[in-house]
């Protein structure tokens, strides 16, 4: 006979006036290399068809669905049941705006972002389709991608002690976003204009290095590494302003 | 209610759509991409292994051209595809990737000097060229004659999809995520724009534009195992079907990629086998080299697949609670290897099966994959049937890939449509003038409307959404497989054609306010199921094998009789079956039919005579 889980699950319909935000109990019969996106959309189907919760891809690679899990933002899809207790606690991630249930909205703060640390390689240069490419070290290109394979899932800016304290901080995925341009030879853009954009309490100096942002990544970043390198850098950026006055 | 008009109106924000936004912006136009989810989740992201382009840096793609590319698609096609588009696709491919690079995506680049490399299990040496450093890297794929697949490790879609919001984001093509279309605005003649519902709040919102695109991907999750991601539910094809006038090209052209994990159909890259990896059975034994002594894991998908079905039904398959499978060995490419260049294989086997693969075998099946079908256009990727209505990536039947696609080809294939579909779109713009008529649109939503109110009242029925969607899956898994027979396809029509009756009748059980998933469920369900239908009676039809079409009961390729594209059109929406009709595989030929070279299969010759 296998486990009875017991999920605790967060309910609330912004759109349904009769509806409280409140902790609703299901039951569910756990099968074999079950996870929380089989779990949950058993229960969709079988005992709640108004359920809300996000998935895409269910194989942990877009980050659709995070949500914090027996009080600890993951990705839901990649969350086996048997390695948690028999009682699962699911709550949506904090920081960003709730649609309903488990469903929050990161699309708009993700794309808030974007503009905010104008998330594009800035260059003079035009393409030419008739030349070939321009070389880069291999070693360089592999560098690039580890910084570039955030999902954007939100567990990150969900976990910070400073993004829940201060609504205006950036939060490690967009300092994370930054290094990866910075380290991008392709990108024009100089120490100082980096500066303006993270040099501040909103940015890197606002970090308190509790550094719960690396615990939960789901991907693994090496965003403890970041932070320390964006925050000597800038350091020393914002040392050489005061040299130059 | 909100209405929003904009010059190009995308629906989907994959790499098509955004790639052909991008396009339409930079001539000046403003755009707009609607999308089920933030554009960086949307499937194209999950592609992993790479994108086909005969650059010819590394050595073992020496000798590679467009030509060559060229062949391996049409060849890879059966035929199928139409040539013209094969070459425009092939010609332009370099000239892609390179100007990819120059947006930010940190291709693989050249590193010169000796490496290893596996193939078949085996191990060789390479040396690549001095005066290759630095330039994109590719690696090989199947069914192609060169390595020509250009990568970043095993994130290519998603570092791509990265750099092309990225791109966006600058010009300012803006995406409205969470926005569902439901209904298109048409008058039999035009499309104006669609009328869609905001997965924020449930409300309806009209979007009018000049020109509007489909780029929503294919619409795997009609079926019940399927690598693709849960919105790749054809949920925009419903609209086009449900316009009676766009046809939709070649459904039963459906790729069973040959390696999908059991039990949860995720998908490991080709490149685990382009890199080495190989197949194995109950024995541990390699058999892939028994049946395509010249390509063995490497032959194209359709052949690859339908040999492991083939040596599972002789009895070689590997027992497990889910079903038989058999195993893909990648335990001599090394640990450096699997947890480097192919990292996301190693975490899709740690995290989803608890198994290692640096040690251990992966359990894999041919699992449903890709769409080749889908809405049909011509070269400059119009619709068939409504002016102001385009499609490009997996949405759309361009057609390339005719009846089975390769590997790389299709994610390939998002960015270079999406370029070409989108220039032909701006010049579309350049000279067009609309007119919007208020009373069309107000009927639109009022019908749409309606159908909410009679979904969420249970005026036409109870059935369960969730049952019926059930049924449909299950009668295309068990009667349009890889293989197919007459009995089986008709089995699946007539099951099909009562699932869709129960689908005119479904009643919610929950309220359906706000951003209900039950309701957006109903809403495309007639439609997939029509869809379906589409699949197992163009299957049924279609009376010969092709590429991933594959009828037990014909097994002959037939160039004499089925030379040619099916075009299917559910011309009024009552309708218990759609309407078939067909037109000429291609019209340019710079490649007559011929062997493929892998699959050993009977050809019918166009040349042959009637019986």
């Amino acid at each position: 006979m296998s486990r009875l889980l017991k999920f605790n699950i967060f309910r609330y319909n912004p759109a349904d006036e009769v509806s409280e935000p409140h902790m609703e109990e299901f039951v569910l019969e756990e099968t074999d290399s079950m996870t929380l996106f089989i779990a949950l959309n058993r229960i969709r189907e079988e005992q709640d068809p108004s359920l809300q919760f996000d998935f895409c891809c269910r194989a942990g690679i877009c980050g659709s669905c995070g949500m914090v899990i027996n009080g600890r933002p993951g990705l839901a899809c990649h969350t086996k049941t048997k390695d948690l207790s028999g009682e699962i606690t699911l709550l949506p991630l904090p920081v960003y705006k709730l649609v309903g249930d488990l469903s929050v909205d990161t699309g708009s703060w993700f794309r808030e972002m974007y503009t905010k640390t104008e998330s594009w390689i800035h260059t003079t240069k035009t393409f030419d389709p008739t030349a070939i490419e321009e070389r880069m070290d291999n070693k360089q290109a592999v560098d690039i991608y580890e910084l570039e394979r955030c999902v954007e899932c939100g567990c990150c800016v969900a976990a910070c002690g400073t993004a829940r304290m201060r609504e205006d901080f950036i939060g490690a995925a967009a300092l994370n976003r930054v290094a990866r341009f910075l380290i991008d030879p392709r990108d024009q853009r100089t120490e100082n204009d980096y500066y303006e954009i993270i040099g501040n309490d909103m940015g890197i100096f606002g970090c308190m290095g509790l550094l719960a942002c690396e615990d939960v990544c789901p991907k693994h970043l090496p965003l403890q590494n970041q932070l320390g390198f964006l925050r000597r850098k800038m350091g020393i950026t914002s040392l050489k302003k005061i040299f130059k006055k | 209610m909100q209405t929003i008009y904009t010059d190009l109106l995308v629906v989907g924000a994959g790499l098509a759509g955004e790639r052909a936004a991008v396009e339409a912006a930079d001539a000046g136009f403003s755009a707009i991409c609607l999308s089920l989810v933030p554009a960086r989740r949307s499937h194209s992201s999950a592609a992993q292994g790479g994108m086909q382009a005969a650059l010819g840096n590394s050595v073992m793609g020496e000798g590679d051209s467009p030509d060559v590319h060229f062949a391996d698609t049409v060849k890879g096609s059966d035929w199928g595809c139409d040539q013209e588009v094969a070459r425009m696709f092939a010609d332009s491919a370099p000239i892609e990737m390179r100007r990819l690079a120059h947006w930010g995506v940190p291709w693989n680049r050249v590193v010169p000097g000796k490496s290893i490399y596996y193939k078949g299990g085996k191990q060789y040496d390479k040396v690549e060229k001095e005066e290759k450093e630095g330039l994109i890297m590719a690696r090989s794929f199947g069914g192609t004659a060169k390595w020509r697949t250009c990568y970043t490790s095993d994130g290519t879609g998603h570092a791509v999809m990265c750099t092309m919001d990225n791109r966006c984001a600058e010009v300012g093509v803006e995406v409205h995520d969470k926005t569902e279309a439901i209904a298109m605005i048409q008058d039999g003649d035009v499309c104006y724009g669609v009328v869609a519902r905001c997965l924020r709040t449930g409300e309806l919102i009209t979007y009018l534009s000049k020109a509007t695109m489909i780029a929503s991907g294919g619409f795997g999750r009609i079926y019940p195992n399927t690598t693709n991601a849960v919105i790749c539910d054809g949920g925009a094809h419903t609209l086009c079907i449900e316009t009676g006038v766009v046809p939709m090209g070649n459904m039963e052209a459906v790729q069973f990629h040959p390696t999908g994990i059991v039990p949860t159909d995720i998908l490991v890259t080709e490149g685990c086998r382009g890199d080495g990896g190989t197949l194995l059975d109950v024995n541990e034994k390699r058999f892939m080299n028994d049946y395509e002594p010249d390509k063995a894991e490497l032959a194209s998908r359709d052949v690859v697949s339908r040999w492991m079905t083939h040596h599972m039904r002789e009895g070689h398959g590997v027992k497990s609670p889910y079903g038989e499978h058999l195993w893909l060995d990648i335990r001599h490419l090394g640990a450096e290897h699997i947890t480097g260049k192919l990292r996301e294989v190693y975490e899709i086997c740690t995290s989803f099966l608890g198994i290692n693969p640096i040690h251990q075998l992966i359990p894999v099946r041919p699992t449903h994959h890709y769409s080749m079908g889908g809405v049909r256009t011509n070269r400059d990727g119009a619709a068939y049937g409504l002016k102001g209505l385009f499609s490009a990536g997996e949405s759309a039947c361009w057609d390339m890939h005719g009846f089975n696609r390769l590997g790389g080809n299709s994610l390939a294939e998002t960015v270079v449509a999406g370029g070409i579909v989108g220039k032909k779109i701006a010049e579309y713009l350049e000279g067009c003038e609309t007119t919007f008529k208020t009373s069309l649109i107000s009927d639109v939503v009022k019908k749409q409307q309606a159908r909410i109110d009679a979904l969420v009242n249970g005026t036409n029925g109870s059935e369960n959404v969730y049952k019926v969607r059930a049924a449909m899956q299950v009668a295309l898994n068990k009667g349009a497989n890889i293989f197919r027979t007459q009995a089986g396809l008709e089995e699946c029509v007539a099951t099909l054609q009562e699932t869709l009756i129960r689908a005119r009748n479904v009643g919610l059980r929950s309220n359906g306010k706000g951003v209900n998933p039950e309701l957006a469920a109903a809403l495309k369900l007639e439609g997939q199921v029509k869809m379906g239908l589409m699949v197992a009676y163009g299957a049924l039809q279609r009376t010969e094998s092709r590429g991933s079409h594959n009828r037990e009961d014909f097994p002959a390729r037939n160039d004499r009789d089925w030379l040619n594209r099916t075009l299917a059109y559910w011309k009024t929406p009552s309708d218990s079956l759609p309407t078939l009709e067909y037109e000429p595989a291609t019209e340019v030929v710079e490649i007559p039919p011929g062997d493929r070279g892998y699959g050993k299969s009977e050809i019918i010759s166009a040349d042959d005579n009637k019986e």
